[in-house]
């Protein structure tokens, strides 16, 4: 059995043993899925440590038959791209748990629910990473909206109903239309080679190219609605404002990466010819996006709002990237994918706090926390400078290697993806001064500072933030050997720079 | 001179046993005591499904043309089909005996002194146990019959006990009736649109078995008027029994209005049987006209799931939700004969048997929210079901997300099954439609379930009963039968694809 097998059931398994202990027992719970989600973090890094950078395909390969009449198996295996998106589901999982401590208390249902909900979740997060068959990966895409479906409508705030059906229909339209294109793949692939859902081997069809702009269609809207990208992205702000910051960690940090990370692997892997027919429209779509999200940041008075819009225009910049189709773009993407996972969890976990403590979401109901609450303010400080992507922290290697790699291909969508930059440095700026700077609101006089456990699980966060930004060579080694595969799967190669410049 | 007919004995065992004990059950209403008699029918009924099991698992594997001359073809698709109604009639038996569903004498006029002496007197219509035998019977043969008469006579032997039974609801009994007046008119004329379209095909070939008028297509006699007609007019009495547009307008009415295990048994089991003689009828006979008819399928097919989608959106009965959400899979079902190839065949069992489950299941919930008037289908009142009675709400909600085809369901297997084949043809706007009406319908499954669990529930006197071990058996049945179909479907599939045959 592959280590991402036992990495997959870890959670599953702790999501069993929550039901030996008694439903009144919430702090045993609590420490059950904790210790459970460290258990995981270690497998992970057991991978991590084992992995070898230098080989190219799959690692830690395991299929076995599942559904024979259909040619279907449970087939898993990872490169360098899977890795790092299942280390930051396995990292990011254990401090949601940690610094959202007491978020399940006041739900729909009980706090048992809240973490065997959570624990399902992490566990299909690594499974849609792992597999490497398209059904397996379908299958698992679609049954992960449930438990966070359940998430949102069952402990969010608000309008929390509502906002948990809108996320679930957006995502179940997508994934309507892809598993119309799964369908037609399977077919063809049982015209040619025998009916089969193995990525590698579906990479090697002959599909016609009317067809290729279809299936690529299907596959590219679902992940267009996942990542989410102008125009899918109406169901974000309002989950994003609904669930609880535990919630949006996972969603908008590892969940919407599966977007991303399914235009690498399945969009452009599957269908290279339809990726270069549609790339001068998906530059477009994602320049929108950045420059959207940006501007409707800005706009935000609502502090969940301002993170959601900002992430939509960094799901911009990534799916930039990745359509710019260098290996700086790629990799940078894939970078930027992690990046985006810690630098929203660090958002969501203070700004959770911050709301918790306050009892408001609003931005202009802050005000002088720099004074009141040292510890959180700078927390969100270095959180913010992480969002505008400050040299010296992470996200900043990643937008910048995303601009490199297309300017060398589109220097137009370059320069206008850099004016989101400026965007970003004011959306941060404003948000920061409003809510840490000025004079002391006399309702937030009485505000405490960050509690022990809460420092542990930012700590962490904020550390990667940091070292991420000056040694980011680990991580894009892992990155490279998987980025140099895809793009000669879709037959791309660097531009040279052009002589005398 | 008259040659007596050889009998294969064996292999018309299952529906023979299955006669026999509706037999039974009739002499039994006629000689033993009112007290017995309910749990006399149940063990008849119970034993003779059972037993009718067992034989036709003995003799799976024969297969024959000649087993009642040819009227009657005993191959993979008749074992796998009546098997699969033997298994769902057993659970709605067990619904039907589950008390308090029936009127107590049906001949009394609602509302009446007699009807009220006769609650007094604890009577009740055991005859519904024969008469579900019958149906029975009669679905077992319908998809197995390779003629028109015989084909007649069963769906006949079917229908005719469904709408006496539509009307022997215990509540609301007007509406019952009405109900069950209503499906026996517009069955009544179906069934003669289907004897009409019958006639129309011997005048074409000359015969009325199917292999003959496939014979008579491929050597293209002419007369091409008389084959279209004869197809058309035995679409529209096959397509009413399905409940397909613009044939669905009873299937709402009769849902609602016919007791609630009633409902259940002709949603899962008439729809296997209808749905298993339309196979036969187009594989076998008709495949060689497929120019003509596939395109009328394809658009009816398209139509069916949009109306079924879309209509379901403002229902407020529970009992109506369901059967638009039925006249939807009788849209996706329809793929399965567009499809027209073996995977078609496959596809189509597996769906039968995956939708069956969960259908019994959903109606089986159904009968135990209730008021102190009885159930209650208006879907208002079912807010907050989920806080009262989470293990029931999360089973009604299962059989929910399968119907909508969310993965590791039954349901979703069964959906991708379906289309695949249908892509397989060719007939790539149905798949398409398919996946779009999948999106519209999971809205109104997902609406019955932020009902259930996401609102607060009013105080209100609607309980979900303590259900009997019956009922919670058939409930439990179907949901292990939907996930473990929808986690390690190959359970099924497998034999899906050993029995999907038919023989010519």
């Amino acid at each position: 059995m592959s280590l991402l097998t036992v990495l997959e059931l870890t959670p599953l398994v702790g999501a069993a043993l929550l039901y030996a202990v008694p439903k009144t027992n919430a702090k045993l719970i609590k420490q059950v899925a904790f210790v459970l989600s460290l258990v995981a973090l270690a497998i992970s890094a057991l991978i991590a440590y084992r992995f070898k950078s230098n080989v190219s395909g799959m690692q830690f390969v395991e299929s076995h038959s599942w559904i024979s009449n259909f040619g279907i198996r449970y087939a898993v295996g990872i490169d360098g791209l899977a890795l790092v998106l299942i280390l930051l589901t396995t990292i990011l999982t254990p401090i949601v748990f940690l610094a959202g401590w007491n978020e399940a208390d006041n739900g729909r249902w009980s706090v048992r629910t809240f973490y065997v909900l959570m624990l399902v979740l992490e566990s299909s997060m690594v499974g849609v990473f792992a597999a490497t068959d398209v059904f397996l990966f379908y299958v698992i895409f679609e049954a992960m909206l449930i438990p966070v479906y359940l998430l949102i409508g069952g402990y969010g705030r608000g309008e929390r109903a509502a906002a948990a059906m809108k996320f679930l229909l957006y995502s179940l339209l997508g994934g309507l239309l892809m598993l119309a294109a799964v369908i037609g793949i399977y077919i063809i692939s049982t015209n040619q080679i025998g009916g089969t859902f193995d990525t590698a081997k579906l990479a090697t069809l002959h599909i016609d190219s009317g067809t290729e702009n279809f299936l690529f269609l299907g596959f590219f809207i679902a992940f267009a609605i996942k990542a989410p990208l102008w125009p899918f992205h109406t169901w974000l702000p309002s989950a994003a404002k609904s669930a609880t910051p535990a919630t949006s960690v996972l969603l908008l940090g590892v969940l919407d990466k599966v977007g991303t990370y399914g235009m690498i692997r399945f969009c452009i892997t599957l269908f290279p010819h339809a990726t270069k027919t549609f790339t001068p429209l998906i530059i477009a779509l994602s320049i929108i996006s950045i420059l959207y999200g940006a501007f409707m940041a800005i706009g935000q008075r609502d502090i969940n709002g301002l993170i959601a819009f900002t992430s939509i225009s960094h799901f911009g910049f990534i799916v930039l990237g990745i359509f710019a189709m260098t290996s700086q773009g790629i990799s940078g993407a894939t970078l930027y994918m992690v990046n985006h996972g810690f630098s929203t969890a660090a958002l969501f976990l203070v700004a959770g706090w911050m709301i918790a403590r306050r009892n408001s979401s609003q931005i202009e109901d802050f005000g002088g926390l720099q004074r009141v609450t040292p510890v959180m303010a700078w927390s969100f400080f270095i959180a913010g400078m992480s969002a505008l992507a400050l040299p010296g922290i992470s996200s900043f290697v990643s937008e910048f290697l995303v601009l490199v790699g297309t300017f060398t291909r589109y220097p137009v969508a370059a320069i206008l993806g850099t004016t989101g930059i400026v965007l970003a440095a004011l959306y941060v700026l404003i948000t920061v001064q409003r809510s840490l700077h000025g004079p002391v609101a006399p309702s937030n006089e009485g505000i405490s500072d960050l509690n022990l456990r809460e420092k542990i699980s930012i700590a962490p966060v904020i550390a990667l933030l940091v070292i991420m930004g000056f040694f980011p060579k680990p991580v894009l080694d892992w990155i490279n050997p998987s980025t140099n595969q895809t793009l000669q799967a879709a037959g791309y190669t660097d531009p040279l720079p052009k002589a005398g410049k | 001179m008259f040659t007596s007919p050889n009998l294969n004995y064996a292999l018309l065992a299952p529906i023979l046993i299955v006669l026999a004990g509706a037999l039974l059950g009739v002499g039994v209403e006629a000689f033993a005591r009112k007290e017995l008699r309910a749990p006399l029918q149940l063990g008849i009924a119970l034993l003779s499904v059972a037993a009718a099991f067992l034989q036709l698992m003995r003799v799976r594997d024969q297969r024959s043309i000649t087993a009642a001359i040819d009227s009657f073809s005993f191959d993979g698709a008749t074992v796998f089909m009546q098997a699969a109604i033997l298994v769902l009639s057993f659970f709605a038996i067990l619904l039907i005996s589950d008390g308090g569903n029936f009127t107590a004498q049906a001949s009394a006029i609602p509302g009446s002194e007699d009807e009220h002496s006769s609650i007094a007197e604890g009577k009740s219509q055991t005859e519904v146990f024969p008469l579900t035998l019958f149906a029975i019977s009669g679905m077992m043969l319908f998809p197995a019959a390779t003629d028109l008469i015989t084909l007649f006579v069963a769906l006949e032997v079917l229908s005719l006990p469904l709408y006496l039974m539509a009307g022997l609801s215990r509540r609301r009994r007007l509406l019952s009736q009405e109900a069950a007046l209503k499906y026996f008119l517009l069955g009544a004329y179906s069934s003669a649109f289907f004897l009409f379209g019958g006639a129309f095909l011997y005048g074409y070939s000359g015969s009325l078995s199917l292999n003959s008028i496939a014979i008579a297509i491929s050597s293209n006699t002419g007369n091409d008027i008389f084959l279209l007609l004869g197809i058309v007019f035995l679409m529209v009495g096959l397509l009413f029994k399905i409940g397909a547009v613009p044939f669905h307008a009873w299937t709402p009415d009769v849902y609602q209005g016919a007791p609630t295990p009633i409902t259940g048994f002709m949603a899962a089991c008439t729809k296997i049987a209808a749905i298993g003689a339309m196979l036969r009828i187009f594989y076998v006979a008709l495949a060689g006209d497929q120019v003509q008819w596939r395109p009328i399928v394809t658009v009816i097919s398209i139509v069916t799931m949009l109306v079924g989608a879309i209509a379901a959106m403002s229902q407020r009965d529970v009992k109506r939700t369901l059967a638009f959400s039925s006249i939807a899979h009788a849209g996706f079902l329809l793929t399965g004969i567009v499809a027209l190839n073996q995977s078609g065949l496959k596809a189509s069992l597996f769906y039968l048997v995956a939708y069956g489950f969960a259908t019994i299941g959903a109606f089986a919930v159904v009968t135990l929210v209730r008021d102190s008037a009885g159930e209650v289908t208006d879907i208002n009142r079912w807010v907050g079901l989920g806080k009262k009675s989470p293990l029931i709400a999360g089973s009604f909600c299962l059989f929910l997300l399968s119907f909508g085809g969310i993965p590791l369901t039954s349901g979703f297997i069964a959906k991708f099954s379906i289309f695949t084949a249908a892509y397989e043809s060719g007939n790539t706007s149905v798949v398409v439609f398919g996946v779009l009406t999948s999106a519209i319908a999971l809205f109104f499954y997902l609406r019955v379930i932020v009902m259930l669990f996401f609102t607060e529930p009013k105080s209100d006197a609607v309980t979900v009963s303590v259900p009997s071990v019956k009922v919670s058996f058939v409930v439990a049945a179907s949901v292990i039968v939907t996930i473990l179909l929808g986690v390690y479907p190959s359970l099924l599939l497998n034999s899906a694809q050993t029995f999907a045959t038919f023989l010519r």
